[in-house]
């Protein structure tokens, strides 16, 4: 029977059906931190309920840490968020990384870094961007904190089964243009809703050529367009990069996982709910103007007038965006002066992120006008970088070099802009206040990040490639 | 939990689609405020102006729609983060019920968690049960049935809509998921009995 690769694994992992289509599911990994997962814990263990099945179970305090490199990690949201989530941990026997451990860092880096993300492997985690693990192949979504602690006791999701679209991308990324660069293109052209109750399998010749860190930055904004799943079949490349992994199988064992992985592809005639195309060719550096990931444009276009909008209800939703962000319509986005530069987030902290970006450094400088950052995905991200002397390419230009965690993509640690404030940033969302009250977001790549960062204004990175 | 039947009330509505999480409830309330105390900043970037007033514009700091029950949404309402604080904060102000075009996914399944009931119309429908929302009478109640899957206006107009089976039962008898599961503990030991043998790499042993 000819079966897509979403179906192969969501078959997997059915427990039981409650009704026609929705599902007890096995989880394969449950990964918990500091804001849900405390919460979820201290929950059900006040219910007197046990965690089920804590030999799956990974705790990470990714959200309320300090990235700062002289902190000390008190204050109010380490003790309400860190010190419980540890504390419960030890205690129901769940494997904890702490902050200090060489496996830290921002859990959906940590995952497939240390091999407990893999191909098939049902993953849920209290956090929208557990679709990032789907870039290896995994079956991954953000849940809420009641499921969490439904996680937690049972072992188990219930889920509605989601329908199917297929996002096939073909052709070639030019120079300067990364995945993040389609990924934003895809969004501005579909929005923020076309994934609604989707599962999404991304495919393609683009998306064959793209690495492994390339797919999980993908798969991270899934739900960016609405789908709660994101998913790339896995080939070599996935194969190659889980081997020899802490927690990856070895021997016998990988050869028999191997066997099963190479399965987990959509068979030649599958059929999909829904398909979406789009070439790889054409696409620019993409940067975000507005106020959800879907006003996004060309680096070297122009910002959109309102009042071209024939739908009113978009026309609003366009107007009250430049509103916020006090953008001029009609105007070039790039030359717009910026403040500060966030290179981090589980979309773009990965090695090769930093590789990248760094190329573009070499002999420059941050504007003295801007506050810019960069913070690695995790320790292992962190040390693979120092080791290549990219912290020194970083610090001689001007770049503060600090700590793993989420920090300013969401500020739930406290690291936030001023109001006024305007930052590229390489996170995945420009909600209004997201980065701080009252000021100003622009997603892009880590290329237009830190050319940006150099120029002092939105800057496209193509400029900057000799 | 709540048990869920018939809500009859007064309809707020919000214009516009895509309203997100972090408008809902901004992470820092989410990370400082207590559970309790998260209703007081719902909709904070709506339903206050910089200075910290509350902005009179906005539906829900109108007088005829304070204490709504039911709200009426756009497209994608809840998009976003999976902060479950974002139904905490709603179902803090007193919504049972929320009609969407359609929803964020996670937000979707975090209603239930909570006793409210997500309900998902059609383009004309919700233009329909907006525009009766919106009419000035003292009479203008919406009925939710939950029990005949039915939306009732005060002038009788009616608009069917379709819950999950497994999830409409949840919320009439007001029941807890992890309750329910672990009455299949046997097919979940059974599942991973099985597929030890088949996925052995799944499964971790406890001194790895």
């Amino acid at each position: 029977m000819i079966k897509s690769f979403f179906e192969k694994v969501w078959s997997q992992n059915i427990v039981a059906s409650l009704s026609k289509d929705v599902f007890i599911m096995h989880i394969d990994r449950n990964f918990i931190h500091d804001l849900s997962g405390a919460v979820a814990l201290s929950s059900i263990l006040k219910k007197n309920y046990k965690v089920g099945y804590p030999e799956l179970t990974f705790a990470c305090p990714d959200h309320t840490v300090s990235t700062d490199p002289n902190s000390k990690h008190q204050g109010e949201r380490y003790l309400r968020c860190v010190n419980p989530l540890r504390k419960m941990s030890h205690q129901e026997g769940i494997h904890y990384f702490d902050f200090d451990d060489d496996q830290f860092g921002i859990i959906h880096v940590v995952g497939p870094e240390t091999g407990l993300s893999f191909p098939g492997a049902l993953i849920v985690c209290g956090d929208s961007h557990t679709c990032t693990h789907g870039g290896l192949g995994a079956l991954a979504w953000g849940i809420g904190a009641s499921e969490v602690g439904h996680a937690l006791v049972t072992g188990t999701i219930i889920q509605k089964k989601p329908k199917s679209l297929n996002v096939s991308i073909v052709g070639t990324l030019a120079p300067g243009v990364v995945a993040k660069d389609l990924i934003l293109n895809l969004i501005a052209r579909e929005g923020v809703a076309v994934g609604d109750n989707f599962a999404v399998e991304f495919s393609g010749s683009a998306i064959r050529q793209l690495s492994v860190e390339g797919r999980m930055t993908i798969c991270n904004m899934a739900i960016e367009m609405g789908s709660k799943i994101g998913m790339v079949a896995p080939d070599d490349k996935t194969f190659e990069f889980l081997a020899g992994r802490e927690y990856s199988p070895k021997g016998k064992m990988w050869e028999s996982a191997i066997g099963n992985w190479k399965e987990l592809k959509s068979d030649e005639g599958s059929k999909f709910d829904k398909e979406i195309y789009l070439s790889a060719n054409k696409v620019v550096p993409q940067i975000s103007w507005g106020t959800s990931p879907e006003h996004t444009i060309g680096v070297d276009e122009i910002i959109p007038d309102p009042l071209e909008e024939v739908d009113k209800k978009k026309r609003d939703a366009l107007a009250a965006a430049i509103e916020y962000t006090n953008l001029r319509p009609g105007t070039p986005i790039e030359g717009v002066s910026i403040d500060r530069v966030f290179l981090g987030s589980c979309t773009n902290s990965r090695i090769e992120d930093l590789v990248e970006a760094s190329l573009l450094i070499k002999g420059r400088k941050v504007c003295s006008k801007v506050e810019a950052w960069v913070v690695p995905g995790s320790r292992q991200v962190k040390q693979e970088a120092e080791r290549r002397g990219l912290d020194k390419v970083f610090a001689n230009a001007g770049f503060q070099w600090r700590e793993p965690g989420c920090s300013m993509c969401v500020g739930s640690n406290g690291e936030l802009m001023s109001k006024g404030m305007r930052c590229v940033s390489t996170s995945n969302r420009n909600f209004i206040g997201r980065q701080g009250e009252g000021s100003y977001t622009h997603l892009g790549s880590p290329l237009t990040a830190v050319a940006s960062a150099i120029k002092g204004v939105i800057t496209d990175p193509r400029k900057l490639i000799s | 939990m709540e048990k869920f039947s018939i809500l009859k009330s007064r309809a707020a509505f919000l214009i516009g689609d895509n309203i997100n999480t972090d408008m809902i409830i901004p992470m820092d309330r989410y990370v400082l405020a207590e559970r309790k105390d998260l209703h007081q900043f719902a909709f904070e970037p709506l339903r206050f102006l910089p200075d910290g007033s509350k902005n009179p514009d906005f539906i829900l700091n109108k007088n005829l729609f304070v204490g709504c029950k039911i709200l009426i949404v756009g497209h994608n309402f809840g998009c976003g983060s999976s902060r479950e604080a974002a139904v905490w904060a709603i179902f803090g102000l007193g919504i049972r019920c929320i009609i969407g075009r359609s929803f964020g996914s996670i937000f979707f399944n975090n209603c239930f968690q909570n006793g409210i009931l997500p309900i998902i119309l059609e383009e004309k429908s919700i233009e329909e049960v907006m525009s009766v929302a919106a009419l000035f009478s003292k009479d203008n109640f919406l009925s939710v049935n939950l029990i005949d899957n039915q939306i009732a206006s005060f002038q009788n107009q009616l608009w069917n809509f379709s819950t999950e089976h497994y999830r409409r039962i949840q919320l009439m008898e007001g029941l807890d998921d992890i309750t329910l599961t672990l009455q299949k503990i046997k097919e979940i030991e059974e599942f991973k009995k099985q597929d030890v043998i088949k996925r052995p790499w799944v499964y971790l042993r406890k001194d790895n």
